[in-house]
């Protein structure tokens, strides 16, 4: 199991470096001038140029790419071109924002999404087709658009939590609850109809096997044949969905902190990279980037754990 | 701009001036006249299909339908109420909402439909390769598609804006390469899968060329789920498309949906109506996107709906059973009546396949229950454990198992028979254990649920219970789990747990039908020497008449639902009374190993 997990982050390592590289020459394409935007259409063209150099851009982007690397390697992701914030510490600022929302989204998805699969996977009839009438519009409709309906009802009109702001948890635990319950909820709709579609699918699947009748035919409790071995081989697509959901996640997190006034990543990301502003652009990337094998591998050593033939090594 | 919009519905015929085109529209990837009936009789589908040809007509069409310039501000106007030829009024800086609504759902469908036929263009081809031919393409490709998919959409769609400027139509190109992997995926995992198929096999050795195979026989299969992931992807690039808007990273003027919902949302407190049109606009396309998909896989994988059951005590048969002593006596550990197992059709109609069946096994006696496939044989054994399928009842006729009627008892009465009372062996050992959990874990679980044994006892029981089927290293086969251990040895396992909670009865499914002959011999004598010391009565469903004869006392023969004939092991093998019966006789002889002349052996009754 450990080589297995250091295999898999030796591969997560070289990913990202090849990510990185292809960023950072992709960003790097001709067509935005940074020191003009820096200094605006009415600055001279020399002191124009002068920027771009103090900032390095008048070198080759392969020697602009590996001092970028050498430094990031050693934790140092540099400034943002336009304000000279410190990168990492500006990432590092705003991760535990996105950082509890994703959890909190991921928690309520998991446990809610496997819930209603279970029930209407094992129940039928009328039960599964309202759970997948539901979770067909909580699919279809977009899912800033379901933020919109979610700030209208319970911000606005009902006037129940916070439309807008942060309070970190370590000023006040309910504060806290209070401005991200509806952000959580937003983000969480459209993972709980995808994942419990599929967990419902494989429920239905692995009911339909042979060993769920043998099991049956020993005498044992259906609520012990379905937690506890239904639930068990039911769940590997289900995680996969989850996981995946998450690379999703990190997408919808642009919106909904845009919308709610969250200062975490997702907020960052749409200030600092319609500038082009490449030095926080690679950070954010590179973060999200790590997130998202973490998260693989974490999906991974679970399927592996509940699945044996899947484990490897 | 594209005048067909509708990315799933590849022939919605778009006729110019009709307010809703005729619902005609979709059907699945062929007109097969079933399938398109099927498709058009489900509202849902047919609704989906209405409401994205309405709104492909008027967004298409839009000049036709309003007279205003969706850009002409007149800042008197702002906030205006809807009348004076203009339907919904006006927006914050005056202008026409309804102008704004059509012509923006212009630039939202038509980026849609570019995402879309981009990921088409890069994802199947791709997929069709990588999946039929394997190898090196395959490896590159799974792993650049691991690549892309590691990516988080939003931040490079930012990105790209940042450097690539802010046209709307680059962006969705570029999402479309980022969702092309799904396409990948599912059209090489098809691919992948079929490639093995003996018909493909069969293809190649006529001497057909790939690029043939591929199009008369890959392409048919891929076909539907990929149009199900085209409606998807379109439903997800018009959400996504219209998040990017709503950031106010769209393409500056134009009016999209998702700009009008941003213009919306500022002003929310003083107007919040304005929300209301663009997000039911946008709200009721990709919903219809994602329902025609979901109704189209649903018609596609004709998926029927399952029988309703009632929540709570579910009953096992439907009817009062009725008690038709036609065999005369009743036996003490099985006897059955009249039974009649019926299942319930997708298309709700109803099919009887065991009409009246009589059958009596008594305490230690072996009763063989043969015929082809498809007599119903193993329908009966099932109704005896209360196991049919779903779909499946017992809709007539009465068992009665160790003198209890289980034929309408609710299925906690049954669970409380199972295991101790009747037992089950199955057909094939390795779909029979669950993978998830070792041999000790399948074989200690009855143990402590039904008799209550300790974790300890469980454990010693359940290697005793291992070394009782012969197996050489019980404690090894303990820890193994069913993957790692042979069929042989699994089917003894399975024969292990019927037999762990002392059961009066044991109903016995082909059990050995999926072994080799020699571990055919093995599992034989197996079951008669566990049959003998235990006193056990078996009901042995086979269609082989060697096992029969190796294992019987009486036989009862098994046709298109029905007893055709019962009798002695020895007056059913020596002189059969049906032509049917005699047929399975000679079919046997034909085709088994010479073996010894049968002989009669002692019945144990």
């Amino acid at each position: 199991m450990t080589s297995f997990i250091l295999r898999r982050l030796g591969s997560g390592l070289l990913l990202l470096v090849v990510i990185s590289a292809l960023a950072y020459l992709l960003l790097s394409l001709p067509g935005t001038d940074v020191g003009r935007h820096v200094l605006g259409p009415a600055a001279p063209q020399d002191a124009v140029d002068a920027h771009n150099a103090g900032l390095g851009l008048d070198r080759p982007v392969a020697v602009r790419y590996l001092d970028w690397l050498t430094s990031a390697l050693q934790g140092d992701l540099g400034r943002s071109w336009f304000t000279s914030e410190d990168v990492s510490l500006a990432l590092a600022n705003r991760l535990p924002v996105t950082f509890s929302l994703m959890i909190g989204v991921t928690l309520v998805t998991a446990v809610v999404s496997f819930g209603l699969g279970v029930w209407a996977g094992v129940r039928r009839g009328a039960v599964d087709r309202a759970v997948q009438l539901v979770s067909v519009f909580g699919y279809a409709l977009p899912g800033f658009l379901v933020t919109l309906i979610i700030v209208l009802v319970f911000a606005v009109r009902l006037g129940w939590f916070p439309a807008i702001g942060y309070t970190p948890f370590s000023r006040s635990p309910g504060g806290w609850l209070a401005t991200v319950t509806l952000p959580v909820l937003s983000l969480s709709v459209a993972g709980i109809a995808g994942v419990a579609q599929q967990v419902r699918s494989s429920v239905i699947d692995v009911m339909g096997r042979d060993y769920v009748r043998t099991l049956r035919a020993r005498g044992l409790p259906t609520s012990r044949v379905v937690f506890r071995h239904v639930l068990r081989n039911a769940a590997t697509p289900g995680l996969t969905v989850l996981g995946m959901q998450f690379v999703g996640l990190l997408g919808g997190a642009v919106i909904v902190e845009q919308i709610f006034g969250l200062p975490g990543i997702g907020a960052m990301t749409v200030q600092y990279t319609t500038r082009g502003d490449i030095p926080v652009i690679m950070g954010v990337v590179m973060v999200s980037v790590i997130g998202v094998i973490l998260i693989n591998l974490l999906v991974d050593v679970l399927v592996g754990w509940l699945n044996p033939k899947a484990r490897v090594a | 701009m594209s005048t067909s919009v509708t990315p799933s519905t590849p022939s919605t015929p778009s006729t110019p001036g009709t307010a809703v085109t005729s619902p005609t529209a979709p059907t699945g990837p062929k007109r097969r006249s079933g399938t398109a009936r099927r498709f058009l009789t489900s509202p849902q589908a047919l609704g989906a299909s209405l409401v994205l040809a309405a709104v492909v007509v008027l967004v298409v069409f839009a000049p036709l339908f309003t007279a205003h310039d969706p850009n002409a501000a007149d800042l008197k106007d702002a906030f205006g109420a809807p009348g004076g030829g203009h339907l919904l009024g006006f927006d914050s800086s005056g202008r026409d909402v309804w102008s704004r609504l059509l012509h923006g759902g212009r630039n939202t469908l038509g980026g849609a439909l570019l995402a879309v036929a981009v990921a088409l263009a890069v994802g199947v081809p791709t997929g069709l390769a990588a999946g039929y031919y394997g190898g090196w393409f395959d490896s590159v490709s799974n792993w650049w598609v691991n690549l892309v998919m590691a990516l988080p959409a939003m931040v490079v769609l930012l990105a790209t804006r940042a450097v690539l400027g802010t046209t709307v139509w680059v962006l969705m190109v570029v999402l479309g390469v980022l969702v092309a992997p799904g396409f990948y995926r599912l059209v090489r995992g098809t691919v992948a899968a079929m490639r093995g198929e003996l018909y493909v096999d069969a293809a190649r050795v006529f001497g057909l060329r790939d690029s043939r195979i591929i199009v008369r026989h890959v392409l048919v299969v891929v076909r539907a789920p990929v149009i199900i992931q085209g409606a998807l992807v379109a439903g997800m690039a018009i959400g996504l498309q219209a998040g990017l808007e709503f950031l106010g990273i769209g393409s500056g003027d134009l009016p999209t949906w998702g700009a009008m919902l941003n213009e919306a949302f500022t002003n929310i407190q003083r107007a919040p109506v304005f929300m209301l049109w663009p997000g039911l606009a946008l709200g009721l396309t990709s919903a219809a996107l994602v329902l025609l998909a979901a109704s189209l896989r649903d018609v596609l994988e004709d998926r029927g709906t399952a029988p309703a059951t009632g929540r709570g005590a579910r009953r096992l048969g439907a009817d009062a059973p009725t008690t038709l002593d036609s065999a005369g006596e009743r036996a003490d550990l099985l006897s059955v009546r009249d039974l009649a197992v019926t299942y319930t059709l997708a298309d709700g109609s109803s099919r009887e396949v065991v009409h009246g069946v009589d059958l009596d096994v008594r305490r230690g006696e072996v009763l063989g229950l043969v015929g082809e496939s498809g007599s119903g044989k193993t329908q009966t054994a099932f109704s005896v454990l209360g196991l049919l399928p779903e779909g499946g009842r017992v809709s007539r006729g009465s068992i009665l198992l160790d003198g209890t009627e289980v034929v309408g008892s609710a299925e906690k009465e049954m669970r409380n028979l199972r295991g101790d009372t009747v037992a089950y062996v199955p057909q094939e050992p390795m779909s029979n254990l669950d993978p998830a959990f070792t041999i000790g874990d399948h074989l200690t679980e009855p143990l402590r649920v039904k008799l209550g044994l300790s974790r300890t006892q469980a454990r010693a029981r359940a290697l005793d219970l291992l070394r009782q089927v012969e197996i050489p290293d019980p404690e090894r086969t303990f820890r193994s789990h069913p993957h790692q251990i042979s069929g042989g040895m699994a089917q003894r396992v399975l024969i292990a747990g019927a037999i762990s909670c002392d059961p009066d009865l044991l109903v016995a499914d082909e059990p050995t039908t999926a072994l080799d002959v020699t571990v055919q011999a093995e599992v034989l004598g197996l079951l008669r020497r566990l049959q003998a010391e235990r006193g056990m009565g078996v009901l042995l469903v086979t269609h082989n008449l060697g096992v029969v004869a190796d294992l019987c006392d009486r036989v009862a023969v098994m046709r298109q639902g029905r007893i055709v004939e019962v009798g002695t092991t020895e007056q059913i093998l020596r002189d059969p009374q049906e032509d049917y019966t005699r047929g399975l006789l000679d079919a046997v002889l034909d085709d088994t190993p010479a073996r010894e002349p049968w002989q009669p052996r002692e019945a144990a009754q």
